[in-house]
C-alpha cells in the first residue's frame, strides 16, 4: 500500500474536457457565423424572416462573447484545475468524499447556468453589459459556482500532501479571488419586480450605477475578467504543462516570483485604458495608459521565463506538436500583450478605439494564446487521462497549420479594417468637412471583413479536427501503460 | 517573505486580494459621488422611452453603435457636442458601447426622424445603400413591455432618487417635470398617449391598428427613445 504511486480520480475533469470541446465549437461557431454577417448581410436570414430574430447579429453577439469566455475557456480552466490540482498538491479526490461531491455539484450547477444562459441570450433578456449580461436569477447562480469551485481549491488545498504551492496554484488561486470580486461588484443590481410592488418581469433588474459610474466599474470588470479569465488561469496552465510535456525545469523562479506580484498589482489599474477620451476623470484615463505599458514588464516575465524553459531543448519544437501549440501560444501572448499597450497609449487610442482593431487584438490574444493552450493543455492531459495514446500526430500538425494560418488571416486583416476605418473617420477635406460619409467608412471594409470570415472558418476547422483527434484519442487509440506517460505525450502516426 | 506565504495558503489568499482590491478602491472610490451629477437639461426617461432603452438592450444595439461622442473636431462635427458625464446621470445600464460598426447614436434624436426610423429599421440597405445592418421587421409586430419600464421608473426613483414629479433646470432657462404616473394602468395610458404621437408619423398599417387597439409595438417605444437622444 505506502509504496504505491497515487491514483488520481479525473472524473470531474473528464467532464469539463468534454464542455471545453463542445462549448469551443458552439461559440467559435457562433463566431463564425457573426463574421460570415458582417461580409454578406444576407447571413442574418439564414434561418428565414421568421427566425430572424434568433439568427441575427444582435442576438447572436452576446452568446458567442460569452460562449467562449464562460463556456470554452472556463471549462477548460476547471478542467485543467481538476487535474493539475491532485497532481500538484500531491493529493488525490478520491481520498474525500466531500471534494468529490463538491466538483460533481461544481460540474452540474455550471450545466444548468450554460442551459439558461443560452436560452435568455437568444430570447434577448439582458443587462446590457459586455460579459456581464446575465440577469439577476443567473448572476445568483454563477455566485453559487464559484462559491463552490473556491471551496474545492481550498478543501484541495487543505488535504494536501505537498506543502509548499506550485507556481499554478498561485495562479489558479488569483483566478479565484479576482473573478469573485469583480463579478460581485460589477453585477450589483436591484430586482425591479420586488422593489416596485410586484410589476413587470421578475428577472429584470436595473444597475445599481449609472452612466460614468457605471463605465467605470462595467470596465474595470471588463478588462480584468480579461486579466483573470484569459491571462492569469493560462499562465496557470503554462506552468505546469510546458514543463511537464518537454521534461525541462522552470527557467527562474526568481523571475515566476516577480511576474506573478507584478502582474497581481499593475492589472487591476490599466482597465481605464477602455475610457480614454470618455467623461471619465482624465487623470483616470493617464493611469490606464501608463499601467497597461507597465504592464508589459510582469506578462513578458511570464512569456520569457516560459520561452528560455525550453533552453537547450529548442528541437522539441520541430519534433512535437504539443510543444509548437505552447511555444507559439506564448509567442502570441507577448504579442498580445505589446499590442495591447500600445493601443493603450493615448494617440494611438483615439485611432484605434472603437474600430476593427481592437477586435483583432482581442482575437489575437484569445484564438493564439488562449485557445491554443487550453488545446494543448487538452492534448496533454488526454493520454493521462483516458490511458490511451494520442490518437494522430499527423493531425495534430495540420490542426496546428490551419488554426495559425486562421489566426494571422484573422489580425492582419482587422489590423487593416481598423486603421483604415480610424483614418477615414478623422479625415477631413481643403475645406476642413469631413471627407467620409459613416457609410464610405463600412464599405471599404467589405474585403477585410471576408478574410476575416475566412480566417475565422479555418479556425473553426481546426477546432473540428481537435474534436475528432480527441473523440478518436478517448475511444479506440492504442492503450499505454503508466510508463510511457513520463514526459513527452506518446502519439500515433 | 514569498517562501513562507508559498506554504500558507490563507495568508497567500490575503496577500493576492489586497494587491488587486488596491488599485479599485483608488481609481473608483474618490470620483463616485461627482460623477453621477447631472447636467442642466438631463431629464429622466419616460416609460415609453425606457421601454424603447429596453429594446435597445434587448437587441444588442450597443453591440454596434457607440453613445460616446470623443472631444475631437472629427467627432463633433460628425455627431454634435462632445460627451458630457452628467448627461450619463440617469443612464442605467450605461450604453457606450466598445465597437462602432454603425455610427454613433448619443445625439441621433437631433438629426433623424420617425419616418426615417421606421424605413430604416425595416430595410437598412434601403435607406443607406451599401449598410451591413440586419433589418429588424419583428419590432413591428412584437409588443413592448410597459410594464417592466414602469417598473423600473419606480424603482429608480425610490431606490436612487431619480427625479420624476420635480422641475428640472433646461438650457434655455425654463423648466421642466416627467412625470411618473401614480398606478400602472396611468402609466399605461400615459405610454399610449405618447405611442400615438409616435404612430401618426408612421406609415406601417399593422403598427398603426395596433396603437389604436391600445397596443404598443416594439418599434414604437424604441423610437421614442431614439428620438430622446439628444
Amino acid at each position: 500500500m505506502e509504496n504505491r504511486p497515487l491514483e488520481y480520480d479525473y472524473t470531474v475533469a473528464k467532464w469539463f474536457m468534454l464542455t471545453t470541446v463542445v462549448l469551443g465549437i458552439v461559440g467559435m461557431l457562433v463566431g463564425v457565423i457573426l463574421a460570415w454577417q458582417m461580409a454578406f448581410p444576407g447571413v442574418n436570414l439564414m434561418a428565414g424572416e421568421g427566425l430572424a430574430e434568433y439568427t441575427n447579429f444582435s442576438r447572436l453577439r452576446p452568446l458567442h462573447t460569452d460562449s467562449v469566455i464562460f463556456g470554452f475557456t472556463l471549462s477548460g480552466i476547471w478542467a485543467t484545475w481538476y487535474y493539475v490540482g491532485q497532481r500538484v498538491l500531491k493529493v488525490s479526490m478520491a481520498e474525500s468524499k466531500f471534494l468529490m461531491v463538491l466538483a460533481k455539484l461544481h460540474f452540474f450547477i455550471y450545466l444548468l447556468v450554460v442551459v439558461a444562459v443560452v436560452g435568455t441570450l437568444l430570447l434577448g433578456i439582458s443587462t446590457g453589459k459586455e460579459y456581464a449580461d446575465f440577469e439577476w436569477p443567473i448572476d445568483i447562480a454563477v455566485v453559487v459556482v464559484w462559491v463552490i469551485w473556491g471551496m474545492s481549491i481550498f478543501g484541495l488545498i487543505g488535504i494536501r500532501r505537498e506543502k509548499s504551492l506550485y507556481i499554478s496554484i498561485w495562479y489558479y488561486i488569483a483566478t479565484f479571488l479576482g473573478i469573485a470580486m469583480l463579478y460581485l461588484f460589477n453585477n450589483m443590481e436591484i430586482p425591479t419586480y420586488f422593489a416596485s410592488g410586484g410589476i413587470g418581469n421578475w428577472y429584470h433588474s436595473v444597475s445599481m450605477y449609472s452612466g460614468t459610474n457605471d463605465a467605470l466599474v462595467q470596465w474595470w470588470y471588463g478588462h480584468n475578467a480579461v486579466a483573470f479569465g484569459f491571462t492569469v488561469p493560462i499562465v496557470a496552465m503554462i506552468y505546469y504543462f510546458l514543463p511537464k510535456e518537454s521534461g525541462q525545469a522552470v527557467y527562474s523562479y526568481k523571475l515566476s516570483l516577480l511576474a506573478f506580484w507584478g502582474l497581481m498589482f499593475v492589472y487591476l489599474w490599466a482597465g481605464g485604458h477602455h475610457l480614454i477620451y470618455s467623461t471619465v476623470p482624465d487623470w483616470m484615463q493617464t493611469m490606464g495608459s501608463v499601467f497597461s505599458v507597465v504592464l508589459i514588464l510582469p506578462s513578458w516575465g511570464s512569456a520569457i521565463n516560459m520561452l528560455l524553459t525550453m533552453k537547450g531543448e529548442w528541437q522539441q519544437v520541430a519534433s512535437s506538436p504539443l510543444i509548437k501549440f505552447m511555444i507559439l501560444a506564448s509567442t502570441f501572448y507577448m504579442f498580445s500583450t505589446l499590442e495591447g499597450p500600445i493601443q493603450a497609449i493615448k494617440s494611438v487610442n483615439a485611432l484605434a478605439h472603437f474600430t476593427d482593431w481592437i477586435v483583432g487584438h482581442v482575437h489575437d490574444g484569445t484564438l493564439g494564446w488562449v485557445a491554443f493552450m487550453i488545446m494543448a493543455a487538452l492534448f496533454h492531459m488526454a493520454p493521462r487521462v483516458f490511458k490511451r495514446e494520442i490518437y494522430s500526430k499527423s493531425l495534430m500538425n495540420t490542426q496546428f497549420w490551419v488554426q495559425t494560418l486562421g489566426v494571422v488571416l484573422y489580425f492582419t486583416s482587422m489590423w487593416i479594417a481598423g486603421i483604415t476605418q480610424g483614418m477615414m473617420w478623422r479625415a477631413h477635406d481643403e475645406f476642413g468637412n469631413l471627407a467620409y460619409s459613416f457609410i464610405d467608412t463600412v464599405t471599404v471594409l467589405h474585403p477585410y471583413y471576408t478574410i476575416r470570415a475566412v480566417g475565422g472558418t479555418l479556425y473553426l476547422v481546426g477546432m473540428f479536427l481537435f474534436a475528432y483527434n480527441m473523440y478518436k484519442t478517448m475511444t479506440s487509440s492504442r492503450r499505454v501503460e503508466e510508463s510511457e506517460l513520463q514526459n513527452a505525450s506518446p502519439m500515433g502516426a | 517573505m514569498f517562501h513562507w506565504l508559498e506554504k500558507h495558503p490563507f495568508f497567500f489568499a490575503v496577500a493576492v486580494f489586497l494587491t488587486i482590491a488596491f488599485a479599485g478602491l483608488i481609481e473608483i472610490l474618490p470620483n463616485f459621488a461627482q460623477a453621477s451629477q447631472p447636467v442642466v437639461g438631463t431629464k429622466p426617461y419616460t416609460t415609453l422611452e425606457l421601454a424603447g432603452r429596453h429594446v435597445y438592450i434587448k437587441n444588442s444595439c450597443n453591440a454596434c453603435h457607440s453613445q460616446l461622442v470623443r472631444p475631437f473636431k472629427s467627432e463633433t462635427d460628425r455627431y454634435g457636442h462632445y460627451s458630457l458625464s452628467g448627461e450619463y446621470a440617469y443612464d442605467r445600464p450605461f450604453l457606450w458601447g466598445s465597437k462602432r460598426t454603425g455610427p454613433d447614436l448619443m445625439r441621433v434624436g437631433n438629426y433623424r426622424t420617425t419616418d426615417w426610423h421606421e424605413n430604416h429599421m425595416k430595410d437598412p440597405a434601403a435607406v443607406v445603400p451599401g449598410s451591413i445592418m440586419p433589418a429588424y421587421r419583428w419590432m413591428f409586430k412584437n409588443t413592448a413591455d410597459i410594464d417592466t419600464a414602469y417598473a423600473e421608473q419606480v424603482t429608480v426613483n425610490k431606490v436612487f432618487a431619480v427625479p420624476y414629479n420635480a422641475e428640472i433646470p433646461m438650457a434655455d432657462g425654463t423648466k421642466a417635470t416627467v412625470a411618473l404616473a401614480a398606478t400602472l394602468d396611468e402609466a399605461k395610458a400615459a405610454a399610449l398617449e405618447e405611442a400615438k404621437v409616435i404612430a401618426a408619423d408612421m406609415k406601417d398599417q399593422d403598427v398603426k391598428d395596433a396603437v389604436a387597439a391600445g397596443q404598443v409595438p416594439e418599434i414604437v417605444a424604441l423610437i421614442a427613445y431614439l428620438n430622446s437622444l439628444k
